[in-house]
């Protein structure tokens, strides 16, 4: 599984960064590293919505509050 | 608002603003027809003999704004018939001179050059004079003064002189390092860098709304002391509403450098920085034996090109700043893969005002993604202080760093000449071949004394604060919670 984490201007005002940071954790904690690539994009042209985040090709908005109830439900739910 | 500093940069903007509303609207084939017309609408001339030669140099500028002479590598080229000749070269008599009656210019003149006319008045023979110089310093009155030519005056390496043919300029690009001194201070616009507008805009057009590929667009840190009757937000807006996908500050490439070359730094025990291109190039022509130490780090521009061409594969990258050299250095071999082409501040100005944008009136668009450190490349000395922080954050506080911060090319070559005998006090050059760093590129549309300022203001005003920080995201640096 592909994880895109938008690094754009906007998104990262908005904490990509601590997305990022939350989600390698995450990923780490699980024992996930070799079942999901992380990378990072630069706007993925919903800046409004942010912080953009793609599975695959599937976008959601995830919120530094947020990462771990996305990761519980949108990410270990698909692998 | 004033945009522009003189108003050769205002003419040479026109043309361009002009040749990008051509394109825009499909009517290229029309350039060379309605474009002289505009600029020099008649009847009478407003800056030459006549309406025929402003046009004919209207042209000439057109003909750059197209990409210029193919056959010339060089992004830097002189308009011969625009150049005014300048009878400046050499040593002058002026009206100071009294016609006295010690003649001291006659006697210490090695060449016979000196004459006095009925009034006893000195004269210099131009076919006879070597231009030594004795005789201004022996003057009483100073009344013989030494005068440049202002592209030569401009031109510190010395790149730049008088052909021996016609006495137009012509440059030497054994030497030249496409800096764009010369472009900044001819006083008739007869040296220009050449245009890549019209293929930013076939990309532009040809990604059909960023859904064939996407084109981001790089802007350079040094932006921010610009387009000062806007706010940057709306500079930003105004260049994604030029068709560009997103907008990425360079100084993110500049933290990912400082970061790795401080590193690089330690381990060879001296450096020379590799940012600035016309340093680069400076370097590979005049000191050829130092070559092996210049940083093996891509500059800013290219390295956070390469990021971005890696996570989204196919796409355009344009570079857009202060530079003249940066055109040069897209060119090459190693950085073309990364970038697709660059352009000025002068031509993005033309390029809004070619699309009709009236940048004042859009709304913000963010650009922060770089530290302060990456936002402050865009002066003298930041480069220098950027890589003191990278090596704090390595835990390299141990390692004695001695950085040569460069102001301009002439404190380049001292550094260099110093460094190629082993006697420069220093183990790190920061080489800006502008004076002030990148803020006093040929490029800008204004120079002025508050620019530094301006630019360390925008770095503080970085959400990041440190280098690891900014560059986390981009996968880089171990994890420091580890």
């Amino acid at each position: 599984m592909k994880i895109t984490i938008c690094i754009g201007s906007s998104c990262h005002l908005k904490g990509s960064k601590d997305v990022v940071e939350g989600l390698q954790q995450l990923i780490k904690a699980n024992d996930l590293s070799d079942q999901i690539e992380l990378s990072g994009a630069f706007c993925m042209g919903n800046c409004v919505n942010g912080v953009s985040v793609k599975i695959d090709e599937e976008l959601f908005n995830v919120q530094p509050s947020t990462t771990k109830s996305f990761f519980e439900q949108e990410v270990l739910t698909r692998l | 608002m004033r945009k522009f500093d003189t108003k050769i940069q205002h003419l040479k903007y026109k043309v361009l603003r002009e040749v990008a509303r051509h394109a825009f609207e499909d009517r290229i084939t029309d350039i060379y027809k309605d474009i002289p017309e505009i600029i020099v609408p008649g009847p009478k001339p407003m800056m030459r003999c006549c309406i025929y030669k402003e046009r004919a140099i209207v042209n000439e500028r057109i003909h750059l704004a197209l990409g210029g002479d193919k056959s010339n590598p060089n992004v830097i080229e002189v308009i011969s018939i625009a150049c005014d000749e300048c009878p400046l070269s050499g040593y002058e008599v002026t009206d100071s001179c009294r016609g006295c009656i010690a003649h001291r210019c006659e006697d210490v003149c090695p060449k016979n050059a000196i004459s006095f006319d009925s009034e006893h008045k000195a004269h210099i023979d131009k076919s006879k004079c070597v231009n030594c110089g004795r005789c201004a310093k022996v003057c009483p009155y100073t009344a013989i003064i030494s005068r440049t030519r202002p592209c030569e005056n401009a031109c510190k390496i010395h790149a730049i002189s008088a052909s021996a043919e016609d006495g137009a300029a012509q440059i030497d690009n054994s030497k030249c390092i496409s800096c764009g001194a010369c472009v900044y201070q001819c006083p008739f616009g007869a040296v220009v860098d050449k245009s890549f507008i019209i293929d930013v805009i076939d990309m532009l057009k040809g990604s059909e709304n960023n859904t064939k590929y996407k084109t981001y667009a790089i802007v350079a840190p040094a932006i921010y002391s610009q387009f000062t009757y806007a706010k940057l937000g709306q500079v930003i807006s105004g260049i994604k509403e030029l068709g560009f996908f997103s907008v990425v500050e360079a100084a993110l490439g500049a933290d990912m450098v400082s970061y790795t070359e401080s590193t690089e730094l330690v381990e060879k025990g001296f450096l020379t920085s590799s940012c600035c291109p016309a340093f680069v190039d400076y370097i590979h022509k005049s000191f050829p034996t130092m070559v092996e130490h210049i940083s093996h780090n891509l500059s800013p521009m290219a390295t956070i090109s390469k990021y971005i061409k890696e996570t989204d594969p196919g796409c355009k990258i344009v570079f857009i700043g202060p530079c003249t050299a940066k055109k040069m250095e897209v060119q090459k071999e190693d950085v073309r893969q990364y970038v697709d082409s660059a352009i000025t501040f002068e031509e993005l100005q033309a390029l809004f005002d070619g699309k009709g944008i009236d940048i004042t009136t859009l709304d913000e668009t963010a650009l922060d993604n770089a530290s302060y450190y990456g936002r402050i490349f865009a002066r003298s000395g930041g480069l220098a202080d950027a890589v003191t922080q990278a090596l704090k954050e390595h835990g390299l506080d141990d390692f004695e760093f001695k950085p040569v911060a460069c102001d301009g090319i002439e404190e380049c070559r001292m550094a260099l000449l110093k460094a190629s005998k082993n006697v420069l006090p220093g183990n790190f050059i920061e080489g800006m071949a502008c004076v002030g760093g990148c803020i006093g590129g040929a490029g800008v549309l204004t120079h002025g004394e508050k620019n530094k300022t301006t630019v360390d203001k925008y770095g503080r005003e970085a959400m990041e604060k440190s280098i690891s920080d900014a560059i986390s995201v981009l996968g880089m640096t171990t994890d420091k919670k580890d």
